[in-house]
Formats: structure tokens, sequence, C-alpha cells
């Protein structure tokens, strides 16, 4: 058995309390009450990379992605528990560590935390690492017994020896157990076995987030620690010309000004003297090429775009053109969607200490595997000499996933301090940095038969490109086809339309865009949802009997339909002065229909009242958090749908703060009632699928209730929120 | 030296008297549970007592917190049991958990003056900002610790 990383954690933690003396560090973790120097008296044994087990039946079970709200520092527990037969209630969480997954071979595997993947990707690893480790248990006690494993049963933290009835604990064997081979045949339990696995289950994580315990990246203390400072140039691609670092070297707590290629950095004794010197610093920016660029430009290229000839097909079914000509009635509606921020609550922060030896982090990111090698790159080093530790993140969404700039940014910082430095970004720097969702525009036609039933549908998206972004090469094919930028729109289109074509157009631009919670289904859906509602009144139809008929060969998504609309009571009016509307979305693996209730106020705005959401994830892992994540998700959309737009002016980012990039608040929180249709067989994501079809729901209502189509967000906008 | 009395300790800190709160109880006393999310009191995640008020600690210079009552999140109750961190728990409202410490610290303070809070009492006190969308939680957690 290699070294655990539990000793690694201890042996950083005995060197960072030897500098540092009295100020204890640490990861602070759930339940982690016993001090570390306690637990060194006791011998706990590592079963397998993923599962520790202590002498008084503790577990400890780590977690290889990163816990930002969506409860995984629970479920992927829960996921190793139920193939373990471990006592819950002893169970215990902490981060692996990206280092320890470098160096033992890959053994807890991707470390990144985004696609809604967290359980669905490694749901049958873990089961099977916690069956693994029961099976090791159960050996080591039939060996002390000398009878034969079959002979004996692991149950909560206990083996029985059901011949004889004697018994012992994990506990008692644990060392032992971690002496023998893994097992080659591990058969992972059928579903109906299942004891922890859908089971409503507290979250490991709550006492010390209830507490003010939790770490996150910014709570980071390191003794002799500085704090930074930034402010990179606000004009996308520029640089920074010159600066004069005297007019605040001198302050009180002051101690460096660096420069980067493109910002500026104070160091400090304290956050607030860093930010303070740095208002206060004289700064020269060269503005770039981009100095000019604004909203009403990337508007007009985005529309550009929807008017050449052809865009790249992504899918296509039937002869759309044939069609078109055929229908008896064509309609046709042209859609946009604005660049939106993740507004992560805790901005972004890295802390980073450069030694001779090499580098340590602590971040609260996504991917810890991405950051570890940007640091290492950043710094000149070998992977091997950094040591990345995640902390709890104030929020992800996507921003901290792809993109480590703030792990860059803090090493490229921390190289010029013989001192560990924490960066962390003011609210306006983090709004005005951000990898955005992309701006996008849609045209779609539409044909209707002489039955007001749609024969042909066809689609044209014009966006900026995720992918195009992060990787150029790439992008020099003009007219490329984004392999992410016609979600909801590509093969996976639901509606059996018989004549369907998908085209998009690539467009680029200099602002940075990146993944935001559901990606591109986050508009996309917006624009087909939206639009199969007017295709539904243009033929005369129910918008929920329409897509009952075109979901004919779909029967999850049909399921979760009618699931929504019977807790809707679609079939009946809704009460006076309430207004509904129906979306449908499937994204990362789970299917997703919502229907949303609004009223409008003496005003016109919208008062959203209700949202009703059935969702089919397949399995369910812990129940409260599938309703947590759907709350969640309708929040992130209703949000985005009323308020959220960043836009550009003087090649900059036009809003800083939540002043003007408001966020829903309490007093318009909408009751959230979920339906829970699991269909069993897979294992679906929950951190995404629930957002995409909150906008068009809500659209959908609107038209309901004023007639007036909403083809362009925000509704703010539109005069409506 | 500034003389400020937190969580029921005295403590004496030399900064200067236009520092905010938050960044005294982050950076000098390294009191992290109270959270920076927006500088300009927009956002709430700061949110402490001052004699019992809640404050946002981002737009309170240190010189105005003298001489009165500072609770911080990690004074609001000795062992995480004061009643609305119970009903927190019971309900498991914390996600990221990132903003829950200015919000359970406002909810405390809407507790103390009005124990038996309506909904429309709760959406004119509550305005601390949570991305994660825990609000319909946050509610439902208010109204059980108004019971306990």
């Amino acid at each position: 058995m290699t070294e655990p990383s539990s000793l690694s954690r201890r042996s950083f933690l005995i060197r960072t309390a030897t500098v540092g003396g009295a100020l204890v560090l640490g990861f602070h973790l759930p339940s982690a009450s016993r001090s570390w120097a306690a637990e060194d008296a006791l011998e706990e044994a590592e079963i397998n990379a993923w599962i520790i087990i202590h002498p008084d039946d503790t577990v400890v079970i780590r977690v290889a992605r990163s816990e930002m709200g969506q409860g995984i520092f629970t479920s992927l527990p829960m996921l190793v528990a139920e193939e373990l037969e471990c006592d819950w209630a002893r169970v215990r969480a902490e981060y692996a560590l990206a280092s320890d997954n470098l160096r033992r071979g890959d053994v807890y595997g991707s470390m990144a935390t985004g696609g809604s993947r967290s359980v669905r990707d490694s749901a049958d690893y873990l089961r099977q690492a916690g069956a693994a480790a029961r099976e090791l248990l159960v050996a080591a006690a039939a060996a002390r017994w000398q009878v034969p494993p079959a002979e004996c049963r692991a149950e909560k933290s206990r083996i029985h020896h059901l011949p004889t009835g004697r018994r012992t604990t994990f506990g008692t064997v644990a060392q032992d157990a971690s002496k023998l081979a893994p097992p080659e045949d591990i058969v992972l339990k059928a579903p109906e076995q299942w004891k922890l696995i859908g089971k409503a289950t507290r979250r490991l994580d709550t006492p010390d987030k209830v507490s003010g315990a939790a770490l996150f990246g910014f709570d980071v203390r390191i003794p002799s620690m500085l704090y930074a400072a930034i402010r990179a140039c606000p004009v996308f691609q520029g640089r920074l010309k010159s600066y004069d670092a005297r007019a605040v070297e001198k302050q009180q707590g002051v101690v460096k000004v660096v420069a980067l290629e493109d910002a500026v950095a104070v160091l400090a004794d304290s956050y607030w003297r860093a930010d303070r010197a740095l208002q206060q610093l004289p700064l020269v920016w060269d503005e770039g090429p981009h100095a000019a660029l604004d909203s009403a430009a990337i508007r007009a290229h985005l529309s550009a775009g929807l008017d050449i000839d052809e865009g790249a097909v992504g899918h296509q079914r039937g002869d759309v053109g044939e069609a078109l000509l055929r229908a008896d009635k064509v309609i046709e509606a042209e859609y946009y969607a604005p660049y939106l921020a993740h507004a992560t609550m805790e901005p972004m922060n890295c802390t980073a200490h450069v030694t001779p030896d090499g580098v340590e982090i602590w971040v609260p990111t996504q991917n810890a595997t991405a950051a570890l090698m940007t640091a290492a790159q950043t710094a000149g080093v070998d992977p091997g000499q950094v040591v990345v530790h995640n902390t709890f993140l104030g929020g992800g969404f996507g921003r901290r996933g792809t993109a480590q700039d703030y792990v860059k940014q803090a090493v490229q910082i921390a190289k010029n301090v013989d001192r560990p430095v924490q960066l962390i970004w003011s609210r306006e720097e983090d709004m005005r940095h951000g990898f955005y969702r992309p701006a996008s525009m849609a045209r779609l036609w539409a044909g209707l038969d002489g039955a007001g039933l749609p024969s042909v549908l066809k689609a044209r998206v014009s966006a900026h490109s995720i992918i195009a972004f992060l990787q150029p090469e790439w992008a020099k094919v003009d007219h490329g086809l984004d392999p992410i930028g016609l979600q909801a729109f590509d093969e996976e289109f639901p509606y059996g339309i018989p004549n369907q074509r998908m085209e998009y157009v690539l467009r680029h631009s200099p602002v940075p865009v990146g993944f935001w919670r559901a990606v591109n289904h986050s508009q996309n859906a917006f624009f087909r949802e939206c639009f199969i509602d007017e295709v539904a009144h243009a033929g005369g139809q129910d918008p929920y009997q329409l897509r009952r008929r075109l979901l004919m060969e779909e029967p999850k998504q049909l399921a979760v339909l009618d699931a929504v609309a019977q807790q809707a009571k679609w079939d009946e009016p809704p009460p006076p002065g309430v207004f509904r509307g129906l979306a449908l979305n499937s994204s990362y693996g789970s299917h997703c229909a919502q229907v949303v209730e609004v009223s409008l106020s003496n005003r016109g705005k919208v008062r959203v009242q209700r949202v009703l959401c059935a969702i089919d994830s397949g399995h369910v892992v812990n129940p409260d958090t599938v309703v947590a994540q759907v709350e969640s998700g309708v929040v992130y959309g209703l949000t985005a749908a009323l308020y959220g737009e960043i836009t550009i002016k003087d090649g900059r980012v036009e809003q800083g703060n939540f002043d003007d990039y408001p966020l829903l608040q309490l007093r318009d929180m909408p009751k959230v009632d979920v339906v829970m249709v699991p269909s069993g067989g897979f294992w679906g994501g929950l951190g995404e699928p629930p957002v995409p079809p909150v906008t068009p729901a809500l659209c959908n209502a609107l038209f309901a209730a004023t007639g007036k189509r909403i083809r362009s967000l925000p509704l703010s906008k539109q005069g409506l929120a | 030296m500034i003389r400020l009395r937190i969580n029921s300790k005295e403590r004496l800190i030399d900064v200067a008297p236009d520092m905010p709160l938050l960044w005294v109880l982050r950076d000098s006393l390294n009191l992290t549970g109270t959270k920076y999310g927006c500088g300009i009191g927009l956002c709430g995640a700061c949110t402490v007592h001052l004699d019992g008020e809640a404050a946002r600690a981002c737009v309170v210079p240190v010189s105005q917190a003298e001489g009165k009552t500072i609770t911080t999140i990690e004074g609001l109750s000795s062992d995480g049991n004061h009643p609305v961190q119970v009903a927190w728990k019971d309900l498991d409202v914390p996600q990221c958990g990132y903003c829950q410490p200015g919000m359970i610290m406002a909810a405390a303070a809407l507790l103390k003056d009005n124990p038996q809070p309506t909904d429309k009492d709760i959406d004119a006190a509550m305005s601390v900002l949570c991305r994660c969308g825990t609000y319909q939680r946050v509610r439902a957690a208010i109204h059980a610790a108004a019971k306990s």
C-alpha cells in the first residue's frame, strides 16, 4: 500500500504549524472535530485510495470532485458507503489531493467538476471501491476466525460470522484488511438492495456551513501571508503600459507592487490596505485593438451571421427546403440572448506560496488537477513539486472550471515574494474579467401542414464559440461547427418533426466566453422551447398537447412532460390572474420539464408565483439534493431571465457589482414544487439540467399573460422586471 | 488603537479608523466566518450584529463599531446551536454556504425583533443575496426557528 494522502496532509499541517506556531491552519472539513495531533496517536488504515478506517469505526471517504453547493461532498460518499456497508453516522468526507492523484497513477480519475458529471461519471467506480473495501474487511475478519469469507456478512460497520454469531468491527480488522490484495471480481448490489442510495440524507457539510467554520478559499490563513489586490486592464486583450509604485509604496501595510503583463497587484498586510493602495495607484493602460468594441457591434455581427446563405449543419433529417415550400403556413422568428456572468458569491481568489522546493496553493477550484498543472507551468516547476489544497467553493457554476486564470495570477505574483500571498479579486474585478456565457442569436423557421402540425423546423444559431475561444487553432475553420454549439438542437432534438435542419454560424469576438451553468443549453433551450410554443399557437394547438404528439419516440421526456402537466393541472384553466408556460429540456443525462406560473402587477411587472419541475435523473442518490438543485437551478435561471445581461462599451464590461448586475432576492422567490420521476437504469446529472427550461417556460407564461412574444432577454429590458 | 467588543471579548487593535469592520474581522482578527461579497453593502454576506441589530460590516468603518457590542457568526452560539442554526441544519439550508453566515445573522436579528415574522416580514428583512438559490429553505427555516 502506498503512502496515504492523509499522511501527506498531516505532514503539511505539521509543516505550517512549525512555521506559524499557534495558528492552526487546517482544513476544516465536516465532522473534523478531532485534532490532527490526537489522530496521530491512532492507527487508521487506508483500505484503498478512497477509504480510511479508524479503530473507532470512523470512516473517512475521499472526494475527488469539488463541493460548490451541489452536494457531492455527501452524495459521492453515499455511493461508497452503500457498498462498504459502513455505519453512515460515522462517515466523514475529505478531499482527495490532486498531487496524490498524480503520484498514485490517476487513482482518483478525473477531478474536473463540471457538466453535472460528478455522480454520473464516478458512480460505478466509487461503488466498486466501496464493495472492494468491504470484501477486504470481510476477508480479514474471516481469516482471524479461520472461516470461509462466504459465511460472513458486513453490516453497519460490523462483520458477522453467520453460523456462530461471532462479530467484529471494521475498525478492529482495518489494519489487516489494508494489507490484503484487492479482490478481482466485484459484484455490485442491484438497485433494489440499496439501503442508503435513494434515501434523503443530511448533508455532511451543513454543520460547518452553519457555524461559520467551513473553509472557503478566502478563509485560508497561512502564517506571514500577504494579501494581494489586483486590477487587470479593463479592455479585453489590453496591457499594462505604466504605473507609479512610489505613489503608494510607503502607505501603511503596503509591501510591494507587482506588475504583470496585463495587470498590476498591490501586496499588503490586509486586503483592505492592498485594495485602497491599488485604487490610488497611478496606472496607464495600453488598451490594445479592441478599445472601441461595444454591444451594438457584437449584436450586429451576430445578426449578420443569421443572414449568410448556409451555416454549418449540425443535424438534419428529411428535406427542409422542399418541406418549407410545401407547407400551408410558414412562421419565422429571431431570438437574442446576452452575455452572462457567473457572479459566484465568493469572487475569484487563490493563495500561493512559491519556494525553492515548489509551489503550494490553496484554492477554490472546480478542477484541482488543472489548478496543479497551471501552477506548475506558471512557476516553471515539475508538476510533482506542486501541492493543491482545494477548499470549499463559494459557488462555481463553471467559472472555476476550465480557466484557472486566478491560479496563474496568484503564482505569478507570489514568485515575487518569499511569503505566501492570498490574491483576492474585488467584486468589480470578478464581474469584469469573467468567461461569459456567449451572446447568441437564433433564427427559426417552421412550416405547418393543414392540420396545424409542424412538418418542418429549421434553426440557425449564430454565436460565439466556447470551444473556439478555448482552442483558437480550431477556430480558424470559418463557419466551423462548435461541437456543443447546437446543444438542444443537435441529434438529441426530441421532437418528431419529419424535416429538420439545425445550423451553426461561428462568430468570433474578443469577449472571453466560457462554460456557464448548463452551457449552450441555457440559451438554446430558450430559443427552441419558445419557438415550439410559437409553432403551437400558429397551428392552434395547445403547447402541452403538441409536445405530447411530437414526443412519441421519447418516452422519458414524455414522462416528465406528463408529470409536470399533471402536477400543474394543465388541463384545467389556471386561477384568474395567473398565467402559465411550459418548457422541456434534457441535458447532462437528465430529463426536465417545467411549468412557470406568473401574474402581472398593476404596473405590468412580472411576478413569478410558482415553478413546477418534473425531473428524471435515472437513479437518485440523495433525493433532498435533487430538490435543492432544482430550487437552485430555478433561481439561477430566473435571475438570468429577469435581469441578467453583461454589456460591452469601449472594449470593457459595463457592469461591476450587484447594483448593475442584480440577483433574484428572497422576496421574489417563487414557490418551487419538484416532482421526481426517476426511471432508474442510468445516472443523470443534476447541477445543470434544471436551469434551461426556466427561461422559456417563463417567457411562454408571459405570452399567455400579455400576448406578446419575448424574443430578447433580459426581461428588465422589456419593462417586465 | 481601537477597542472593540467582539463575541464577548475585548480586542485592542491598531488600524485606521476608516478601515471597514469586515476587514478588521477577517484580516486583523482572523474571524473569517464573516464574508466579503460586494464591498458596497448590497449582498449582505458580511452581516454581523452591532448591539443586536443586523449591520453590513463592509460599509461600517471600524471607528463606528467602537463602544458597541459586535457579534459575528462565530459568536452567535457557543456550539452552533442557536435556534436559527438548528433550523438551518434541520432543513439542510446551505448549498455552497458562502452567504449563509450573513443569512443566518440576518435571520437571527429578525427573530430577535420579531419572534413570529410573517412571510411579508421575512421578505422585507431578508435581503442577503444567495446565488445558489436557498431562499425557499431560508424562509422555511425562519418559520421553523420561530416555532422552536
